[in-house]
């Protein structure tokens, strides 16, 4: 995309008013997008965006520039901007000699979305449309959206990396409405992954079609949630929300560092049950989170932020690495060429436990089910977080009976973790997510086996 | 110094490719510049200062009822004859629908505003800088027990030019300012959060002592917070909070939604949706708004709308496209989030039209009930579709009309269609907040508070 010795003249000119590092960030764009409401394809659509952020650090100051004109003009403004912005008085003249990295696969493609054509993708909505309408009679709408987008990405610093790398993901999501006496129900289910065309030969559209459908038809009988402290159960796969936002979040060094964390300074003690192990892993390959490097030209790695419930470490970017005089761990993300990176999550799970995932519910004499999760969030301050149940059950004398509408749970993160008493053997991983974070959002994966917490508030109505 | 406005120059990259559609074509082109800039302040240093400039364009290509639409992140001209042959190409994919076409000009004219400020234009970047760490520095003046975990200033200008073969031409552009601070307060083992914003045309409009206070009482406010009982209890919630559940409500009187089965108040009109104490508008054309607009997304005149007039509900928010489809007139609310998207029905500027008592006066009729301070969750417990409404949230509980004990960890729950009924009193505390709809207190009776 552009040339290592315009890239070095772009470093030295970021490093000119005296600042100790620069950055220049280039990602060029392409995507697909198509949308189906109401019956109808309603537009396809196609996309370029391209550009360069390039950043200097000097002292604790952070300058930060982008543009959309990759010309070695255009990069060589930028950064005059950014080391405009990041002045330390100093000055003078600068080397940087680059060192290519070699590229590194951690999710092959092998079909470029870009080569399959437009009506290869609108067949997969109509699709969708006609298996979620199929699913029931009171079915009474379906959205679906398919994307794809191919990222190519150079990365070069005055440390002298220069690394590349290639990303290819594709989305397919699905909304359905159902309409019934008391009122209309909404169920959803994606479909999302580091991986080419070839996603659909393993996947059948169908069946995340069928998935969403199900879940608004299941609600439709659904009785008010409860309101109070229960026992909750957490299927296999639809849980990982909770380690993303009961303690994901409080581990990213950006914000122990500020002491906006609970888990600050915990490091070697106790800060969840010993049944759980938590990984943040950016190398699985073809998950929705994982990355070759990170946004920083970091390979992507394997890190145990919690073993047997010892919290071990946190997550680190360049900036926080380089304060504590130690090794990135390959989570410096950003959303786009636009904006600074940060300390980001890639895919988080928790490891498999021991049990039949049966044997937990029935071992349950009252409480919730929770078979899917919306969003959540968290006071990473405070530890508080929330999530939505998308589809949960009562579990009444250890069986699962009626649906609950929607609602969400709220509980306190590091209590909750210490509150985790069973732990399944059925491992799998959630559906695609966006993680937000200072108005940026990335692609996050997670997962956990069925698990139960002894008690957590459930935000319904019913008494 | 006046900044010359060079909108005209984007309607003249819109002009140029609308002049290109091909008989039987509808096309729309939209072209935005913006630039801004954000300073964070921690520790009286500058953490980071970023300069960020974007610009694109977007076309969408409508014939015989068939949409195609396409984008690109510059104004090359090489590019943008690409973009227009790909939106053609599109086209070919998208399914026939009779309602499809762009706005056509419907006589309505602009309201006009003074959305830009020469006076930020030349405010110098150090002024900027200055007020960042001003902002940090009263804040940790407030109270010892306070942190500040990040203080920033930001500003914005943005331009944008709409051109159709329907007979659409316009152009205009915007300013604004805002500063916020971050804070943390801490006690023994205990941490809470607040925050606090300003907002303004230029810098000199920034409230820094008030949004200091703010984000000091915020965080103070809450230490000590424990877990409250469940129970049915008449909450109270504060403008900023009223300000994030009125933009849940305005997404549910969406034209859009209606036509495609998703409101829950389709087939409403006329009848009594919410206690008559609530008259919400829409209206862009308040400067005092802080998504004030002149024009819409799809280049109408931006208008001041009546949604709901003493608990009635009034009318629908409509995209060019909804209005066509519900055989209504249009109401200049196509929405677009940027050069890359298309447009869609959406409210711009929620206001609830203010009671008359303060925030106090409210709390002191009180005998059991809780100020709702922060919520939580709101993406993921809320269902605009179905009207089921839950949410985490921090406050203070109120006893015999005193504010008093903070409380935390838990959540209020009920339905939107409940709630908007259960309107026990509108604030008279009107506030013009960062975001498209405005705060008032506002006190809904016998909502479920789930907590220990």
């Amino acid at each position: 995309m552009i040339d290592n010795d315009i890239l070095e003249r772009v470093l030295a000119e970021g490093l000119r008013t005296g600042a100790d590092f620069a950055e220049v960030f280039a990602s060029d764009w392409r995507g697909t997008g198509v949308g189906l409401d109401d019956g109808k394809i309603e537009q396809l659509s196609t996309g370029r965006n391209r550009g360069a952020g390039i950043r200097v650090i000097a002292g604790e100051t952070t300058g930060f520039a982008h543009t959309a004109d990759l010309s070695e003009a255009g990069l060589m403004a930028a950064a005059r901007v950014a080391a405009e912005a990041a002045r330390q008085g100093g000055g003078g003249i600068k080397v940087v000699a680059l060192t290519t990295q070699p590229s590194r696969i951690v999710s092959p493609i092998e079909i470029d979305p870009s080569t399959i054509g437009k009506a290869a993708k609108v067949d997969l909505l109509r699709r969708v449309d006609e298996a979620a309408r199929s699913a029931g009679g009171a079915i009474s709408q379906v959205s679906a959206g398919y994307s794809d987008g191919r990222t190519r990405i150079v990365i070069a610093n005055s440390d002298g990396l220069v690394a590349h790398d290639e990303r290819v993901r594709t989305l397919l999501r699905v909304s359905a409405v159902a309409n019934g006496d008391a009122g209309m129900q909404t169920g959803f289910d994606s479909l999302g992954h580091t991986m080419g065309f070839e996603l659909f030969d393993k996947v059948q559209v169908e069946d995340v079609a069928r998935a969403a459908a199900g879940r608004a038809l299941t609600k439709l009988k659904a009785r008010p949630a409860p309101s109070g402290s229960l026992p909750v159960v957490i299927k296999a796969g639809s849980g990982g929300v909770l380690f993303h936002e009961a303690c994901g979040h409080g581990l990213e060094a950006d914000l122990v560092a500020k002491g906006a964390s609970v888990y600050k300074g915990k490091v070697g003690e106790l800060v969840a049950s010993p049944l759980v192990t938590l990984v943040d892993d950016g190398t699985m390959t073809h998950e929705w989170g994982a990355i070759a490097i990170d946004d920083e030209g970091h390979p992507s790695q394997y890190n145990v932020l919690i073993e047997n419930g010892i919290l071990t470490d946190y997550m680190w970017d360049y900036l926080r690495a380089r304060k504590e005089g130690r090794p990135q761990s390959g989570n410096g993300r950003r959303q786009s060429y636009k904006d600074l990176p940060m300390v980001r999550m890639t895919n988080t799970y928790v490891l498999n436990g021991e049990e039949d995932p049966a044997d937990i519910i029935k071992d349950t004499p009252n409480g919730v089910y929770v078979a899917h999760l919306g969003g959540g969030s968290v006071n990473t301050a405070t530890g508080d977080f929330v999530f939505g149940m998308t589809e949960a059950y009562l579990i009444e004398n250890g069986e699962i009976t009626e649906p609950l509408r929607e609602g969400n749970l709220i509980g306190n993160g590091p209590q909750v973790l210490r509150d985790i008493d069973r732990l399944g053997n059925d491992f799998a991983m959630g559906n695609p997510g966006t993680c937000g974070k200072d108005g940026q959002g990335v692609p996050v994966g997670d997962g956990q086996p069925t698990l139960r917490v002894k008690s957590m508030t459930i935000g319904g109505t019913a008494s | 110094m006046s900044t010359p406005d060079r909108s005209a120059e984007l309607l003249v990259i819109a002009e140029r490719v609308v002049a290109m559609a091909q008989p039987g074509e509808q096309v729309e082109a939209y072209v935005s510049r913006g630039l801004s800039t954000e300073v964070r302040v921690y520790e009286g240093e500058v953490e980071h200062f970023v300069s960020a400039q974007s610009e694109g364009i977007g076309i969408r290509v409508i014939k015989d009822g068939r949409t195609g639409t396409s984008y690109c992140g510059t104004l090359d001209p090489s590019q943008i004859a690409e973009v227009l042959a790909e939106a053609r190409d599109n086209l070919g994919y998208g399914e026939p629908d009779e309602w499809s076409g762009l706005a056509e000009p419907d006589g309505v004219a602009v309201v006009p505003q003074s959305l830009w400020d020469d006076n930020l234009e030349n405010t110098p970047t150090v002024r900027k800088i200055e007020l960042a760490k001003l902002l940090e520095k009263l804040t940790l003046a407030g109270d010892s027990r306070v942190r500040v975990d990040d203080s920033n200033y930001s500003d914005a200008f943005g331009e944008a030019a709409v051109a159709t073969t329907t007979g659409i031409r316009v152009a205009g552009r915007e300013n604004g300012c805002y500063l916020s601070v971050g804070t943390l307060a801490d006690d023994g083992d205990e941490t809470q959060t607040g925050f606090g914003f300003a907002v303004g045309r230029n810098v000199d409009e920034l409230n820094l002592e008030r949004a200091a206070r703010e984000a000091v009482d915020r965080a103070t406010r809450l230490l000590g917070a424990t877990k409250p009982e469940s129970r049915r209890i008449t909450v109270v919630l504060d403008p900023f909070v009223t300000a994030q559940f009125l933009g849940i409500i305005g997404g549910t009187l969406n034209g859009e939604s209606v036509v495609k089965g998703r409101s829950l108040f389709a087939q409403r009109i006329g009848e009594a949706v919410a206690n008559p104490l609530l008259t919400l508008v829409d209206d862009p054309t308040n400067p005092l708004a802080y998504t004030a607009t002149d024009i819409d997304g799809e280049g109408l005149a931006a208008r001041r709308n009546v949604l709901i007039q003493d608990g009635v509900l009034q009318k629908f928010v409509q995209s060019t496209y909804s209005a066509r489809r519900m055989g209504v007139t249009p109401t200049g609310n196509g929405l677009r989030g940027g050069y890359g998207g298309s447009p869609s029905a959406g409210c711009l500027a929620l206001q609830i039209v203010p009671g008359l008592r303060s925030q106090a006066d409210i709390v002191a009729g009180i005998d059991d009930g809780i100020l709702i301070q922060q919520v939580q969750g709101l993406h993921s417990g809320v269902n605009a579709v179905s009207g089921d409404f839950s949410t985490g949230a921090a406050g203070l509980l109120i006893k015999n009309g005193t504010v008093g004990a903070p409380v935390r960890e838990f959540t209020i729950a009920s339905t939107l269609q409940k709630m908007l009924l259960d309107i026990a009193e509108v604030g008279g505390d009107l506030e013009w907040l960062p975001m498209s709809a405005t705060g008032v207190s506002l006190v809904i009776h016998d909502v479920t508070m789930s907590g220990a």
